[in-house]
């Protein structure tokens, strides 16, 4: 990209969401680096998945803005969200189930083709050699979360561990700037959220900033650099993973206050 | 995971083409398609010494041709599409208006009599652009919702001609419609007096020459409109495939499966249904206006539910998503609608009277014969057959997912080899 990178990735300013006299996320500021794997915690129906919601065009903010490298993207459609760069996996496995892992993948890179209809009805040489690069492209994907064995499955008959990581290899064929995880290690065993942890740092070290919603603390404190806690959709605190560890609103967040 | 050393990138994908190519039971049934395709006029002029049937088989061809068309909507786009007969009806009047006497007779004092071939193009456009007017503001709307507001769309459009007399004749109907010419310098087998003659002399005026000029009419000589229907039905699937494995039918595939996702991928839901809904408007523009020029006249009634209903029908029972599948429905359909159905009392009464029940096909009190009976009763035994084909294989006749399953069994295949060569 030829624009001056700003240090901010993302930069949430006053952000709330309401449904009816409900406030799911409650005045939330916040600024992602660039290149740093940010954290999301907070108890069950803090709001995490809401804010994440909100930044991806799912939902429009009752107020607040979203400013994404530099541009407001505050109300944006999904599919504009997703080609300025953000690419989201989510909570529930939202797969394909019917179309092929590299198919999956391939769907991912819709908004870096070109091809136009009239490309593809007469299938034109443009084309043609769009769509070889393209397979190649989502193979090398497929490669790089370890499931290229796997590449002319159905999505749906894969186990579950390798849909998530079919689901982060779409997300990547998007060419995201700043990658949404919404609990990437749910349902992981101890070896398989290992194995995330590396494919976290593979995908920071692609230059890809990752913005994680996450339980596991184990996961969250050995990757994340910095952690915003939200409890009842107010932000709580805010800070490297030790001291966020003992921070006493924090712990009564997810302990509940001593007697 | 995957602590085996795969195989080099290169040796994954290659292989799979191939064997697809091989293992393709959609190719085998394009080879079979073909063949009989070639070998029907031939056979059935021999066996009956008349043309009847290929005439017959002209007139599926149009029910082909929209199967293949709403088969986009449907099968790849997952948009259930209950009005498609009015696309169909505006591919028909368009030619039909521009290819006859009708526009002398209207306010606009003028016969145009556009070209056949120009007129097949401009029929799809305006298709195309009904079907993305249609698809404009309804596309938002899904699954029942949209198909409720197809359906309305269906039944408008018919009433519209009808109630246009001073454009469209209305209940009169359009006759007299130009068929397709071909200029006499176009030789071929049809011109030859010995050959084939398909195509019969004519001298034909030209919309753009004052005076008329040799030519071959199509008239209405069932060969020709055979031969021009086969060709535009492989144009049809052609076009259709290439758009089915394209960037565009991916994002068609994945709407279908899942819109949020697909949305979250970056695919525009609403332009890329719209063009689902476009495309498979033209592919019917095109069978209407072959389907005004072989018939030779075009009134409301010939586009109204029930047409919709059997194309869906034929979409359905042959394999939503699947063109071949499509094409075999259509077939069947159309040969169980228009050629099984209403010979079944004669033959019910052959049978009866062969086996000495001859007692049954007279009349009797309420008893109509069994001739009449049947006729009653064929409307029920069209829907057993359809509940029973539906029971039997709920997936369609060639479903789609098959070939993807055949696929995976030698993407796994293919793997075990390449594990076996790197570890021996």
């Amino acid at each position: 990209m030829s624009q001056a990178p700003t240090e901010n990735v993302l930069e949430l300013t006053n952000l709330t969401k309401r449904f009816g006299g409900l406030v799911a996320v409650d005045d939330v500021s916040l600024h992602i680096k660039r290149g740093e794997v940010f954290a999301l915690i907070g108890p069950n129906g803090a709001g995490k998945t809401t804010l994440f919601n909100n930044v991806t065009g799912l939902f429009q903010p009752t107020s607040g803005t979203v400013v994404f490298d530099g541009r407001n993207i505050t109300g944006s459609k999904p599919h504009e969200v997703a080609r300025l760069g953000i690419a989201r996996h989510v909570q529930n496995i939202r797969l394909f189930d019917y179309m092929t892992c590299v198919d999956n993948v391939r769907v991912g890179r819709h908004v870096r083709m070109r091809a136009k209809v009239w490309d593809s009805l007469f299938k034109l040489p443009r084309e043609r050699r769009e769509e070889v690069r393209v397979t190649e492209e989502a193979m090398d994907l497929l490669k790089f979360v370890g499931i290229q064995r796997q590449a002319h499955q159905y999505a749906r008959n894969l186990p579950y561990g390798q849909q998530r990581r079919l689901e982060i290899a779409r997300a990547l064929a998007t060419e995201p700037k700043l990658l949404l995880l919404d609990e990437p290690a749910a349902g992981f065993t101890p070896q398989e959220k290992v194995e995330l942890m590396a494919l976290v740092k593979k995908i920071l070290a692609r230059g890809i900033t990752v913005f994680l919603i996450e339980h596991d603390m184990k996961v969250v404190m050995g990757i994340s650099e910095r952690i915003v806690v939200l409890d009842h959709g107010e932000k709580i605190a805010e800070g490297p993973p030790d001291e966020v560890r003992k921070d006493p609103r924090v712990i009564e967040a997810y302990l509940g206050k001593s007697a | 995971m995957s602590t085996r050393p795969a195989g080099k990138r290169r040796s994954l994908l290659p292989p799979i083409r191939f064997r697809e190519r091989i293992r393709d039971r959609d190719t085998a049934i394009y080879g079979v398609l073909i063949i009989i395709a070639l070998i029907f006029p031939l056979a059935t002029i021999f066996a009956t010494d008349s043309t009847f049937l290929v005439s017959q088989a002209g007139h599926a061809g149009t029910f082909v041709l929209l199967a293949i068309g709403l088969n986009v909507v449907v099968g790849f786009a997952g948009l259930l599409d209950l009005g498609y007969a009015a696309f169909f009806a505006i591919g028909a009047y368009t030619y039909a208006l521009f290819a006859s006497a009708q526009l002398q007779a209207s306010p606009a004092h003028h016969a145009y009599h556009l070209p056949f071939w120009l007129m097949m193009f401009v029929a799809l456009f305006v298709a195309a652009a009904f079907g993305a007017v249609l698809g404009f503001p309804t596309l938002r709307l899904r699954g029942d919702y949209l198909a409720i507001v197809t359906l309305g769309f269906g039944e408008i459009v018919p009433q519209l001609f009808f109630n246009f007399d001073q454009w469209t004749g209305g209940i009169n109907a359009i006759g007299g419609i130009d068929q397709p010419s071909l200029p006499a310098w176009i030789t071929g087998p049809w011109a030859g007096a010995n050959g084939i003659a398909i195509l019969q002399n004519f001298t034909c005026k030209p919309f753009w020459a004052s005076s008329a000029a040799p030519c071959y009419s199509f008239s209405f000589d069932p060969i020709a409109y055979y031969v021009l229907v086969l060709i535009l039905i492989v144009a049809a699937v052609i076009l259709v495939t290439n758009l089915h494995r394209s960037r565009l039918g991916r994002a068609w595939m994945a709407i279908r499966e899942d819109e949020v996702a697909a949305a979250a991928m970056g695919i525009n839901t609403v332009t890329t249904k719209l063009l689902a809904f476009a495309i498979g408007a033209s592919f019917s523009g095109f069978a209407g206006a072959y389907y005004g020029a072989s018939f030779g006249l075009v009134s409301p009634d010939q586009f109204y539910f029930v047409v919709s209903i059997t194309v869906l029908v034929m979409v359905v029972l042959g394999g939503m998503g699947n063109i071949t599948g499509v094409i075999v429905g259509a077939i069947i359909i159309y040969f169980v609608l228009n050629s099984l159905l209403p010979s079944l009392p004669s033959t019910v009464e052959s049978f009866a009277s062969n086996i000495g029940l001859g007692f049954l096909n007279d009349r009797n009190g309420d008893w109509p014969g069994l001739a009449g009976e049947t006729q009653r009763l064929q409307f029920l035994l069209y829907g057993l057959i359809l509940v029973l084909m539906m029971l039997l294989r709920p997936q369609g006749i060639f479903p789609s997912r098959v070939r993807e399953q055949e696929l995976k069994h030698a993407a796994v295949q293919e793997e075990e080899a390449v594990v076996e060569m790197t570890h021996a």
